[in-house]
C-alpha cells in the first residue's frame, strides 16, 4: 500500500451551496408531486404506478449523483455502487417472477 | 488498538490504496454496495407478500372483523410525507456540514453561517432524530389500532422492513453525535473532512433507502 499517494478520491470539484439548494427544491418539488397525485383520481389509473417509480427513481438519481457525489466521484466508486445496485435489482426482478406465479390447481 | 489521544487527535497518515483512494472511502462504498442487496431482499418481501394478508388491518382499505369491528386503512400518508421531508431536509443539511469542514477558513465560510459545521452536523442529527420520533409515533399508533408484527403478513413484513430503516437512522445518528463532539472538543478541520465524508456517504444512503419505501410502502396502494 502506498501511504503518500496523491488523492484522487475528487474528481471534480463538489456543487456549490446554491446547486445544493436547487436540489433540495427539486426534491421537494417532485415529493409534494407524488404525495398529490396518490389523492387524485390519477392514483386509480394504469399510469399511477409507472409515475410514481419515475418519480421515486428520479429522486434516488439525484441524491447519488449530487450530494453523494457519485457524478463527481472516482469511478471505481460509481462502480461500487452501481455494481451491487444492478445485482439487487435483478435480484428483486428474479424474486417477482418466482412467486408471481399463481399455484396450478391439481 | 487505538489510544484514546490518537483518537483524539487528526490522522496525520492517511492511507490510500494502490489506486489513489482513500481505503475508509472504498470500504463505504463497498459497505454501502452491500447494504442495497439487503434493502432489496427486505423491499421485495415486503412487495411479494402484499395484498396476501388473510386479516386486516390491510395498509390503504379498511376492513370489518368477524366479531364486527371495523379497521381503517394503517397507513397514516401525511405524516409520513412529513418525515419523508424531514429526512431529505437532513440530507441537505449533512451536505453543508462537509461543506464547512472541508472549506474550513477559506474566504466565505471563514466567521459565516455556512462555515459553522457544528450547527450543521448538530442539524442532521437533530433532523435525523425527529425522524425516529415520526417513526415511533407511527409504530405506536398502528400497535394501539391493532396491528403488530404478529397480526398478519403485511404486518410482519412492513415493521420488518421500516424497522431496519430506523435501525440504520438511529446509527446514523449516533454517528452524527459522535463527529459533533469531536468537533466540539477539538474542531474538525479539512484534513478530516474524509470522517465527515463517509458519514455523509452513509446517510444519503439511508436517505435514497427511505426515498425508495415511501414510494413502493405508502404511495403505490
Amino acid at each position: 500500500m502506498n501511504d503518500h499517494a496523491p488523492h484522487a478520491d475528487h474528481e471534480h470539484e463538489h456543487p456549490t451551496w446554491k446547486q445544493y439548494k436547487w436540489v433540495a427544491l427539486w426534491l421537494t418539488l417532485i415529493t409534494a408531486a407524488e404525495v398529490w397525485i396518490y389523492y387524485t383520481p390519477f392514483a386509480s389509473t394504469s399510469g399511477y404506478v409507472p409515475t410514481l417509480l419515475l418519480f421515486s427513481a428520479t429522486k434516488f438519481a439525484i441524491v447519488v449523483m449530487f450530494y453523494m457525489h457519485l457524478k463527481y466521484d472516482h469511478k471505481i466508486f460509481r462502480a461500487l455502487f452501481t455494481g451491487p445496485l444492478i445485482i439487487a435489482m435483478c435480484t428483486l426482478l428474479a424474486f417477482f417472477a418466482l412467486f408471481s406465479h399463481r399455484a396450478i390447481p391439481q | 488498538m487505538a489510544s484514546a489521544s490518537s483518537l483524539a487527535e487528526p490522522h496525520e497518515h492517511t492511507h490510500y490504496t494502490t489506486t489513489g483512494l482513500d481505503n475508509r472511502k472504498v470500504a463505504i462504498w463497498a459497505f454501502i454496495g452491500s447494504e442495497c442487496m439487503l434493502f432489496a431482499s427486505l423491499i421485495s418481501t415486503y412487495l411479494i407478500y402484499k395484498g396476501k394478508s388473510i386479516v386486516g388491518p390491510f395498509p390503504h382499505e379498511a376492513w370489518t372483523a368477524p366479531d364486527g369491528h371495523v379497521f381503517k386503512a394503517i397507513l397514516n400518508i401525511p405524516v409520513t410525507s412529513q418525515s419523508t421531508f424531514v429526512l431529505l431536509m437532513s440530507s441537505l443539511v449533512m451536505v453543508l456540514a462537509l461543506a464547512a469542514v472541508e472549506n474550513r477558513g477559506k474566504p466565505g465560510y471563514a466567521g459565516t453561517l455556512l462555515g459553522n459545521s457544528k450547527l450543521w452536523l448538530g442539524a442532521t442529527a437533530a433532523l435525523g432524530a425527529t425522524f425516529l420520533g415520526y417513526q415511533a409515533f407511527e409504530f405506536t399508533s398502528f400497535v394501539h389500532e391493532g396491528l403488530t408484527i404478529h397480526t398478519n403478513l403485511f404486518g410482519s413484513s412492513f415493521f420488518t422492513l421500516t424497522g431496519f430503516h430506523g435501525a440504520h437512522v438511529t446509527a446514523g445518528v449516533l454517528w452524527l453525535l459522535t463527529l459533533l463532539s469531536i468537533d466540539i472538543k477539538r474542531g474538525l478541520t479539512p484534513k478530516d473532512a474524509i470522517l465527515v465524508d463517509i458519514c455523509a456517504l452513509y446517510w444519503h444512503f439511508v436517505d435514497v433507502v427511505w426515498i425508495a419505501i415511501f414510494t413502493l410502502v405508502y404511495l403505490i396502494k
